[in-house]
């Protein structure tokens, strides 16, 4: 066991933790925050998708071990803490960008990375930055317009 | 009495209710639900498509730390009750079983259940297990499977045919097949295996208490009720101690329909244990083991007179049911056989359908499960279209069933009503500019470049021909501030219920969206229901909210007209306040008709009784259709045998649209699922029955780079149930993969070349035009 200090969300968390423990089952079983999802746990579908430092990653693919010290931002500190939505969440919700819901987590914390780095793609660079997130339900209509509009473009 | 607001909810593109806690990472999926003292499952799965399993030794796993149970066959399988379906539970099907008991007949079959603190200890103490399976030849394809040396993939029946239903050929359709006919077209269509791909994979939290003899689980499924039934039936519990409850399930398009092997297994499991058991199903679980669909192959026949109009058809099916199919013997062979001609007029139809048994993942219900119907006549409309020198969009038009032709009874039977098939083929035809198109073809190919275009053209039947799935009740329970409760045994997994169903019930009882809440996924709080799939809601629990709806009304009404000594007759509901109609002033708000009939009963009609609510239950005429025409414009690159998609149009008549916004995503979901499965998506096995496609860097879903925006068009053609719609959720899948491969194959026909099968993968594409190339001129 190992300890693991990092900032979740703004809040400090601290645990003893096995080495191979999972970024992503850390901040789900641990910190109690499920918003952050496991869509195939191998890295590609991007449900797992959280801020390290300021940069989407994976938490399927990182052990929490990796992440000491970090700050760490998962899709339940992207709104406002009184449960008001962040535009990009509030984009979605417009242009029917979600579902089942299942995949959007990833897709909400991607797109904040994306519009950080570039806050006016073009609708080329939106559809390669979300390459890497996978939804099985819209067909990607309504999340490539939501970025759109996220973007006020 | 007209309390009629039409469409102040009912046609609006309401924003979804449910999405705030979904963009917020607030829903709660099968995974989110964290019980105290949860022991977490995770199954040792066969890694030999057939065999004999020579050793099982768990000793070594049972005695690792953190372990609490390793359960085999032996443990679990006499414990079982039938693990049949509710729906088929008269149907004869595979052999099912909990764990591989002896043999093991697919590769993914559940051997052993090992149950730890963590999943992480579970899955170590998998690598204990000391298992020796003996591999025997395997049956990998249907064709292999029907032969009459094949091994039995299940040795308790005496052939590998699981089902045949013949529709026979009448005389005048085998005379006018045996050259009678001015043109005879055949073709044989193949349709590859894939899967549905739901983002959150199967799961399962059983709960049992032995001192209260109760099983209480959540589950990922899209029907609570079947889950308890069928949990009920396995475990042994009767089925009033059991309770299932969902409240987000991340898609499903099928796959979570009925409840399948491992959620019974470890519900069963969690029954002989006395715990609370956790199984969340990893992706290549998902990949290898929950269902495959679509892999079909169709011999078709086209009996064609001179003016190209169709006088016959005859369809050869076989589809792949796998091991142990859950829900129906196959797919929906029948279903495919009775649909094949369609939209399209033919005084004669035939056909035979069978489905094999194969040492492969079983096929389950997907989005559409009897498309191949479309699949093969599409496809071979444009091969017969081109066979005999016609556009395919002239042949359409000379051969679709027009709004005179109404009621039009198919060669087999069924009889189709409220469709628009010609008019929304024209409508596809204009959005795509079609006429357009073919120019703007040939002047790309005087560059050299291959363009195609490809139409799919569909009736879609929801059906409520098969109890439970044609009924639905709705409970309606106003509060006694006015605001409204709505409980349906429907289980939303993507289809935005919550809000539709709401639009529905605001809409009918002229309150605010607001003031309505869907409490749905739950056996406990809600009747026994259908629960969602089959492209039913909108018609089944629609209209089970609207007769629920009707029943409140008229009770509301019933006291204000009381309360205001006015007549019943007289009174209307506008803007939550029951009003004498003409005489707005003279009015009594809602909220405060709710509260009398609950708070201040003295003051009721006599007779009354307290309370105000109503239940109500629909039941749906056998088969309701929706239609539509997709239109879809690819260019194939010669060099490289890629297809980019051009322009992706759908011109769609469900009827009365609840909510267009909801209605286009549905559409748009099924569309890229079709592309996906035409162009991208393929599970391979080996001839050995080993799977190669499992996970995403080998089985490729579509992403945003490879999907094109998809253009819609509506025709609104009501339905004769109540409210006019038509179900409509399967049909984006349906229709895309004949319209992309019709594309393909137009753009290939510009060479000379064919192609029959998918997926249309850049070697297939790349074989299919060298074979041209190398062809003698």
């Amino acid at each position: 066991m190992l300890p693991v200090e990092m900032t979740v969300n703004g809040r400090r968390q601290r645990a003893l933790l096995d080495a191979r423990k999972t970024l992503a089952d850390f901040l789900r079983e641990d910190c109690e925050l499920t918003g952050t999802h496991l869509g195939c746990e191998h890295g590609v579908c991007g449900a797992c998708t959280v801020l390290l430092d300021g940069d989407a990653v994976r938490s399927c693919l990182l052990f929490a071990v990796q992440a000491d010290g970090a700050n760490v931002t998962t899709v339940e500190g992207i709104g406002g803490p009184d449960g008001a939505l962040s535009p990009v969440q509030d984009a979605f919700r417009q242009e029917h960008g979600l579902q089942c819901g299942f995949c959007t987590p990833g897709f909400v914390v991607s797109v904040t990375a994306l519009l950080r780095e570039n806050p006016k793609p073009s609708e080329d660079e939106i559809r390669e930055a979300l390459s890497g997130n996978l939804c099985r339900c819209t067909g990607y209509q309504g999340i490539v317009r939501a970025v759109e509009k996220a973007a006020g473009s | 009495m007209n309390t009629s607001t039409a469409g102040r909810f009912v046609g609006q593109s309401v924003k979804r209710l449910e999405d705030p806690r979904l963009l917020t990472g607030r829903g709660r999926y099968v995974d989110d639900v964290m019980q105290p003292g949860t022991l977490h499952c995770a199954f040792l799965r066969s890694d030999v498509a057939r065999g004999r399993i020579a050793r099982l030794d768990v000793a070594a796993a049972r005695e690792l730390e953190g372990v609490f149970a390793v359960l085999t066959a032996a443990d679990l399988n006499p414990h079982a009750g039938t693990m049949q379906p509710t729906l088929l539970l008269t149907i004869a099907g595979a052999p099912l079983r909990p764990l591989a008991d002896g043999d093991v007949r697919f590769v993914g079959e559940p051997i052993v259940l090992v149950v730890a603190d963590d999943r992480y200890v579970a899955e170590d103490a998998l690598e204990l297990v000391d298992i020796e399976i003996d591999a025997e030849h395997a049956v990998i394809v249907p064709d292999d499977a029907l032969r009459a040396d094949a091994p039995l993939v299940h040795p308790e029946l005496t052939s590998n045919l699981g089902l045949e239903m013949a529709f026979p050929v009448p005389p005048e359709l085998q005379a006018l097949l045996d050259g009678g006919a001015p043109n005879i077209v055949r073709r044989t269509f193949r349709q590859h295996r894939h899967t549905n791909v739901p983002m959150e994979t199967r799961g399962i939290v059983a709960d049992y208490d032995p001192a209260s003899g109760e099983l209480h689980t959540w589950m990922s499924t899209q029907n609570p009720h079947e889950a308890k039934q069928a949990i009920a039936r396995i475990a042994g519990i009767p089925a009033h101690r059991v309770r299932v409850q969902a409240q987000d399930v991340g898609g499903g398009f099928g796959q979570k329909f009925f409840t399948q092997r491992e959620e019974l297994t470890v519900a069963l499991a969690a029954r002989r244990l006395g715990r609370t058991l956790k199984w969340i199903e990893d992706r290549r679980e998902n990949l290898i083991a929950s269902n495959h669909a679509r892999a079909d192959v169709g011999e078709c026949a086209f009996a064609i007179d001179d003016d190209g109009r169709l006088l016959g058809t005859y369809l050869d099916h076989l589809e792949d049911a796998g091991a142990f199919p859950v829900g129906a013997t196959g797919g929906a062979g029948p279903l495919v056989g009775l649909l094949f001609t369609g939209p399209y007029k033919s005084p004669l139809a035939a056909f035979r359908t069978r489905a094999a048994w194969t040492n492969t993942c079983a096929r389950g219900a997907y989005r559409g499960p009897w498309m191949f119907e479309t699949v093969a006549r599409e496809q071979m409309v444009d091969a017969a279209a081109r066979e005999i020198g016609m556009d395919p969009l002239e042949w359409r038009r000379r051969n679709v069933i027009g709004r005179d032709d109404l009621p039009y009874t198919l060669p087999t039977g069924m009889t189709l009503e409220h469709v628009s098939p010609a008019e929304t083929l024209e409508q596809a035809a204009a959005l795509v500019d079609y006429d357009g198109f073919r120019a703007e073809q040939q002047r790309a190919l005087a560059e050299g470049r291959l363009l195609g275009i490809g139409l799919g053209l569909y009736v879609e039947p929801s059906t409520g021909m098969m109890d439970p799935m044609g009924t639905e009740t709705a409970v309606v329970r106003v509060n006694p501030n006015g605001q409204v409760t709505v409980a349906l045994g429907t289980c939303s997994h993507g289809q935005g219920i919550e809000t539709t169903m709401a639009q529905v019930v605001a809409e009918e009882l002229g309150i605010d969206l607001d003031d309505v809440r869907i409490v749905q996924g739950d056996s406990a709080v809600t009747a026994f229901g259908r629960g969602t799939g089959g492209s039913g809601t909108a018609v089944i629990a629609g209209n089970a909210c609207r007769d629920a709806c009707a029943i409140v009304r008229a009770k509301a009404v019933h006291i204000a007209a009381h309360l205001m000594e006015a007549s019943p007759d007289d009174l209307e509901i506008v803007d939550a306040r029951i009003s004498v109609r003409g005489t707005p002033t003279r009015a009594v708000a809602w909220h405060e008709v709710a509260r009398i009939a609950h708070l201040e009963t003295a003051r009721l009609p006599e007779g009354a009784a307290v309370g105000l609510e109503g239940t109500a239950t629909f039941k749906a005429p056998p088969f309701s259709w929706s239609n539509a025409c997709h239109a879809c414009t690819v260019e194939v690159d010669r060099a490289t045998g890629q297809v980019e998609i051009l322009r992706y149009v759908v011109s769609e008549d469900c009827g009365v649209m609840i909510n267009p916004m909801i209605v286009e995503g549905q559409i748009a979901g099924g569309v890229v699922q079709g592309i996906g499965g035409t162009l991208y998506e393929h599970f391979v096995y080996d001839d050995d029955g080993n799977p190669l496609t499992t996970t995403f860097m080998d089985y490729l879903v579509p992403t945003t780079t490879e999907v094109p925006v998809i253009e819609y068009g509506h025709v609104e053609t009501p339905s004769a149930t109540p409210g006019g719609h038509k179900g409509m959720g399967e049909g984006g899948a349906i229709g895309s993969p004949p319209a992309v491969f019709n594309a393909v194959a137009d753009a290939l026909a510009l060479v000379g070349a064919t192609i029959d099968r998918t997926p249309l993968t850049p070697d297939t594409l790349l074989a299919a035009l060298d074979a041209f190339d190398a062809a003698p001129a």
